[in-house]
């Protein structure tokens, strides 16, 4: 996994609620059996028309808009638990996801690849989205380290929370997989005081 | 303070604590498909690492599959190869398979309990979300990504934080005509979509004790459609003679000892919940969805709410425009072209059953194609030998091979764009069934009444 410390970029924002993995990726984009390339598909139905060509409408073909922060409304990534989602906004170069609220199965898929979700409350992501539509290219900082997200322009900084485990994971690009690795020899011990009932 | 039964269950799989409130969580069966298992099957060949204990994991293939001629090659090259793909990981890494043309084949959350894979007490996890409906048994199963998927194919393992508990009772007794996916449904529009996050949610009430196996999988299945990690519903009588003598199942001895040890699987009297909701099931009607996620739902007498109780007006009024839908619209007498009965959430033997007893002797409506799948390759087998195939034809019915089909749209069985579905899945998302497809959900009985009728009708009216 790809480490993580601190990012200042613009940001796009989507002020929908609800987006659901199926929207962020579609199901018959599932069909690849690696993780790249589901980038080309982010967002698929809401960014081309059926023809293929780009909806002009749609902010990721608005050329105002730019950069590695998507900040959208509340329950991101809700409904299936498609990993392909996080690899979709990965593999098109966000780095970070802000909203109010995250699905539970999504923000751990995030972190799982390196895509830091930033829950802020309410009435912050309202101030993000007024600091964008002032200017589209407004710069944000997050600073995972202190847990912080900043719009530079207003200096109206906000925490937010992360797991310890999980931003330990993150700033030094840790996997999940490595530490439970580790733990081969007390997990082989805990099935052998469970094996009557099992 | 006693304990609720999610935390009984949670304690008895826990290896060891991590840091920060994670522990490491020990899990006893691990389902895989064709769409979510190739990255983590690859992860290992990357790591130079075997399956740690590949008798606890099963394999399917469900999603992708055509649901039509399972005998011959798969036609889209994708699917084809992702299919493959399976068959050849399943066999590198010694994963018993059931793929197709075997007969155990089916939706994933099918055939896990009708193998009696699923059994009280246990931790099962799978790379979908739906894996929420084992929990119907009493035991403790979420959806996982796929890194996770691969975390447990190489240590057995997850690194998890212990969710909040929630519980939801329903006492009383349904109207007649009213299903346990209507409960479902109720629950998660008076929750809303996110209303679970966070949680485990444990169904309770007398109401819930009187269901069906079946009918409980039905509820426990849709506990992430209010974004709740999983539901469970506390193992009794129903249960273990639903898991007796089942393929997997323990036998003998061993199945007495097991159901000795399955019944002090309950939440105890005095455990404590962090939210706790009560319903009547006399006041739960038919259920409809009118927009684009399964919080938004009505009973079949109301009409689509004004305004929305939560959320944006924005968010609302692209929803309700997705669907050609107006506040105030009442969906009963909406003219449907497509009837969907398939799904983890209804396509077992009960929900065709159900579905043949509402059709036998009528046709469907000239206007509607209506498709039914079954979950697995069992559940056709037991359909055919009731004969519900023959009425099914006779109705006019399209009577399809095992698969996720029109619940995803991943193979060919897609809704068209603009075109009404009532379907017996569970998510109504915008192109969920295909791109520019309206889905409404509803349970096998309405969706039989809306293809008799070729509109939606409240199907209280049609009972006898
Ligand atoms: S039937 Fe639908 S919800 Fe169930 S596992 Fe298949 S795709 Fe997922």
């Amino acid at each position: 996994m790809k480490k993580f410390n601190t990012l200042i970029s613009s940001a796009v924002p989507l002020p929908i609620e609800e987006v659901d993995t199926d929207q962020i990726i579609p199901a018959r984009f599932l069909k690849a059996t690696t993780r790249e390339g589901f980038g080309d598909n982010l967002f698929c139905d809401w960014r081309y028309l059926p023809d293929g060509s780009p909806r002009p409408e749609f902010i990721l073909n608005n050329p105002l808009y730019s950069g590695q922060i998507l900040v959208a409304g509340r329950n991101f990534g809700c409904g299936s638990s498609r990993e392909h989602a996080a690899w979709a906004l990965a593999d098109f170069g966000f780095l970070v996801v802000v909203s109010s609220f995250f699905a539970d199965i999504f923000r751990g898929n995030a972190l799982n690849n390196g895509l830091l979700p930033v829950q802020v409350s309410a009435d912050f992501l309202h101030a993000i989205f007024s600091a964008i539509e002032t200017n589209p290219k407004a710069a944000f900082e997050v600073d995972l380290e202190r847990q912080t997200f900043t719009i530079i322009s207003t200096g109206q900084s906000e925490h937010f929370e992360i797991d310890p485990y999980k931003k330990m994971c993150m700033i030094n690009g840790y996997d999940d997989i490595d530490f439970l690795l580790s733990l081969k020899e007390k997990i082989t011990a805990f099935e052998q005081t469970r094996l009557p009932k099992a | 303070m006693g304990k609720t039964l999610f935390d009984k269950i949670w304690e008895a799989h826990v290896v060891t604590q991590a840091e920060g409130g994670i522990e490491v969580l020990y899990i006893d069966r691990h389902l895989i498909h064709e769409v979510t298992s190739p990255q983590a099957f690859d992860g290992l060949r990357q790591r130079n690492i075997a399956v740690f204990r590949p008798r606890q994991t099963v394999a399917t293939a469900d999603h992708n599959v055509p649901t039509r001629d399972q005998h011959l090659p798969i036609s889209e090259k994708l699917s084809r190869f992702q299919v493959e793909k399976l068959t050849e990981n399943c066999a590198a890494f010694g994963v018993d398979l059931y793929g197709l043309g075997h007969p155990y084949q089916g939706i994933v959350h099918v055939i896990g309990p009708e193998l009696g894979i699923t059994q009280p007490g246990m931790t099962i996890v799978c790379g979908d979300s739906h894996t929420s409906t084992h929990g119907a048994f009493g035991c403790i199963a979420f959806g996982i990504g796929t890194s996770q998927v691969e975390q447990v194919l190489a240590t057995q393992c997850l690194l998890q934080k212990r969710p909040k508990r929630m519980r939801i009772t329903i006492d009383g007794q349904l109207q007649a005509g009213v299903l346990s996916k209507d409960i479902i449904l109720y629950v998660i529009s008076k929750l809303t979509a996110s209303g679970g996050t966070g949680h485990f949610v444990e169904y309770a009430g007398s109401a819930i004790r009187s269901l069906s196996m079946e009918a409980r999988m039905t509820i426990c299945n849709m506990s992430i459609e209010m974004g709740a990690r999983g539901g469970l519903i506390a193992p009794d009588e129903t249960t273990f003679e639903y898991v007796r003598g089942r393929e997997f199942a323990p036998k003998g001895a061993a199945f007495d000892a097991a159901v000795q040890y399955w019944r002090s699987l309950y939440s105890d009297d005095d455990a404590v919940f962090d939210t706790e909701y009560h319903y009547r099931a006399e006041d739960i009607e038919p259920m409809v969805t009118y927009g684009t996620n399964p919080g938004m739902g009505i009973g079949i007498s109301q009409a689509v709410p004004a305004s929305p109780e939560t959320g944006s007006a924005q968010t609302y009024e692209k929803s309700l425009a997705y669907m050609g839908l107006q506040s105030g619209e009442h969906l009963a007498g909406k003219a449907v072209n497509y009837v969907f009965i398939g799904s983890c959430t209804n396509s077992r033997i009960e929900d065709l059953r159900i579905v043949a007893d509402y059709v036998r002797g009528k046709q469907k409506a000239s206007n509607v194609h209506a498709m039914i799948v079954p979950g697995s390759k069992q559940v056709e087998a037991q359909a055919k030998a009731e004969g519900l195939d023959a009425i099914f034809r006779e109705a006019g019915f399209d009577f399809r091979e095992p698969g996720c089909s029109a619940c995803l749209g991943m193979n060919e069985d897609k809704i068209p764009a603009g075109e009404y579905c009532v379907s017996t899945s569970n998510r109504n998302f915008e192109g969920r069934q295909g791109p520019g497809a309206r889905t409404i959900l509803a349970s096998p009985l309405m969706a039989a009444a809306t293809a008799i009728a070729g509109r939606i009708v409240d199907v209280r009216e049609f009972l006898n």
